[in-house]
């Protein structure tokens, strides 16, 4: 029982961490309409420009916006230069593109730090107790910022500008195109704060145990499991899909043990797409 | 030397018949598999356990792995005929990766990391040296008969409904075709298409392991049906040729760089394929041998001509 309890606890945690990138993710499947299988290349950017930050005295606050910055730019460039131009020709050339671009920047990586495992020095602490749970001040605060991430995204798509019109044209692009809301800049706003939120993600799981540059690679499917339960295009649906996976991956360490971790999110897209295809929040509750 | 064009023309070949299935259904129905190396990887396996551990003949190895491939492809197309494409996509690529987990994870059965080796090639304690020339000949059988009967179905009725099916699938089923059906069929017969390719790879090179089905071969095969000409079974062959070509002339030419290791050597030469393959989509989206679409019979009306 508390062996359950305690794999509930880190699915809470490493659910926290992966709903960043799942927002980024969805949040770009809405606006851009195709799935960009790029954040896997993006993910492992963010999280190498935030381990250099680290390493260069900057604090954790300090490193996730380094990391927000790279691969939100990069990412933006990637879309403008390679992936957008073919969405006119359907979703698929798109999607098949980005799975290129998400090579490139992996290997981009791999030349520059080669293919050893990195770990960001952080303090070691002691683990707290609660009664026979424990957590430690570290996955607590890491946590904690993916939180505030959170927050701050969902603040800004209900009260900015930019959020607001990233909504309308989620929603209809026709008519928010008719409003005054030029579609192109929606778009390129939409690719830089998705694909920063997926750089984050990248940094909050490597803080969480150390990095590759196959690190995005590892959580690839995780995203999407995590954007396809919530409902493609929803970013409360990523959140709350992003804690089930998160959950249901660590319950799944106890049951068919760790090797299999990585395939719960294939099942769990099956399942969704089986029983409920378009997702627990649906598409478009964005 | 000779033995070293042999192999590359033997490789070549195996993503030829990949190429060709991945144009079935990529060209002619629109749908896409990103999880080619997972179907590879099933026929391969399935094809070496029997032929190794089962102690059957390795025409049965290929026939099961036909099989096996047409039953994974079913599974999975039919988990998502009813949504759109990009469903389709994602479902592929987390199969793969869930193949490579078994076949890395079920030591009992697959050896783990370690591999299978030993699997029996046709004849090779008779035929010795002579084993590559009778291995690229029968490949070139298997290959020409998949080709003709990608270039029969291009061409019959059920190849243009497909084609519809793939320009509007709403028009296609309001014309009465099972679009369904059609599609989950053209998918089997794909993924079976990429099974058998897994087999013929196994018994070529004797021996298969988890980390020989990247996901980095079902770009090499996607980049050889976009370079070649998406739609066109003659461009798919011919694409698949080109990237062999590329991938070992990158091989040769990052060997000149001065002060790289040897990963980042790799590294390089994944970025080089990747980079390509955005470069063929964006700048040449028609590839080499363009799809021509033949026109189709016109009815025979007395008088109008």
């Amino acid at each position: 029982m508390n062996l359950v309890l305690q794999a509930l606890l880190n699915g809470l945690v490493s659910g926290a961490l992966l709903a960043v990138p799942a927002i980024g993710f969805t949040a770009m499947f809405a606006v851009l309409r195709f799935p960009n299988f790029s954040v896997s290349g993006v993910a492992t950017l963010g999280a190498f420009a935030g381990y250099t930050a680290y390493a260069a005295g900057f604090q954790i606050v300090g490193s996730l916006a380094v990391a927000f910055v790279v691969a939100g730019a990069v990412g933006l460039v990637f879309d403008k230069v390679a992936h957008l131009p073919l969405v006119k020709q359907g979703a698929l050339p798109a999607a098949i593109a980005s799975i290129a671009s998400g090579l490139v920047l992996e290997n981009v990586v791999r030349l520059c730090f080669g293919n050893d495992m990195r770990g960001y020095d952080r303090p070691i602490a002691r683990d707290v107790h609660f009664g026979d749970l424990r957590i430690n001040p570290q996955q607590t605060e890491t946590m904690g910022v993916a939180l505030v991430i959170m927050l701050l995204v969902f603040a800004a798509l209900a009260f900015t500008r930019v959020g607001k019109a990233m909504r309308a044209s989620a929603d209809n692009p026709e008519l928010a195109a008719l409003k005054g809301i030029r579609p192109d800049r929606v778009a390129m706003m939409a690719s830089f704060i998705g694909m920063g939120l997926v750089g984050m993600g990248g940094m909050l799981l490597g803080l969480d145990s150390s990095i590759d540059p196959l690190t995005g690679a590892r959580i690839l499917l995780s995203i999407f499991a995590a954007a396809v339960l919530g409902g493609l295009g929803s970013a409360p649906g990523a959140v709350l899909g992003a804690f089930l996976i998160g959950m249901a991956e660590e319950l799944s360490v106890l049951v068919v043990g760790s090797p299999y971790r990585a395939a719960v999110g294939f099942f769990a897209i099956l399942i969704v797409l089986s029983l409920r295809p378009r997702g627990l929040l649906g598409e478009r509750a964005f | 030397m000779l033995n070293y064009l042999l192999f590359i023309a033997t490789i070549g070949g195996i993503y030829g018949v990949l190429a060709l299935g991945l144009n079935l259904i990529w060209g002619g129905a629109g749908m896409v598999n990103l999880g080619l190396a997972g179907f590879f990887a099933v026929g391969a396996y399935v094809s070496a356990l029997v032929t190794t551990t089962g102690h059957l003949p390795i025409p049965v190895g290929w026939l099961l792995a036909l099989i096996a491939g047409s039953i994974a492809g079913l599974v999975v197309v039919l988990s998502t005929t009813r949504l759109r494409e990009d469903y389709l996509a994602i479902v592929t690529l987390g199969f793969a990766e869930v193949v490579r987990l078994v076949a890395a994870n079920e030591i009992w059965l697959t050896k783990g990391s370690d591999g299978i080796s030993g699997i029996p090639g046709p004849g090779k304690a008779a035929l010795g040296a002579n084993f590559n020339v009778a291995y690229l000949l029968i490949l070139i059988v298997v290959l020409a008969v998949v080709f003709v009967l990608m270039r029969r179905i291009d061409r019959s009725p059920y190849g243009r409904a497909l084609r519809a099916i793939r320009e509007d699938a709403q028009v296609a089923q309001v014309a009465g075709k099972p679009v369904l059906r059609f599609k989950a069929q053209a998918f089997a017969l794909s993924a079976a298409i990429a099974g058998l390719a897994g087999a013929l790879y196994g018994h070529f090179t004797s021996y298969i392991a988890p980390d020989l089905f990247l996901p980095l071969i079902t770009v090499y095969i996607f980049l050889s049906v976009a370079a070649g000409g998406i739609g066109n079974p003659a461009g798919a062959l011919v694409g698949a040729y080109l990237v062999m070509t590329l991938l070992e002339s990158a091989r040769f030419l990052v060997e000149f760089i001065p002060y790289v290791t040897a990963v980042q050597r790799a590294a390089l030469k994944e970025l080089l394929i990747a980079a390509a393959l955005i470069l063929v989509l964006r700048l040449m989206p028609r590839g080499l041998l363009p799809e021509r679409i033949p026109r189709a019979p016109q009815p025979q009306t007395g008088g109008t001509t």
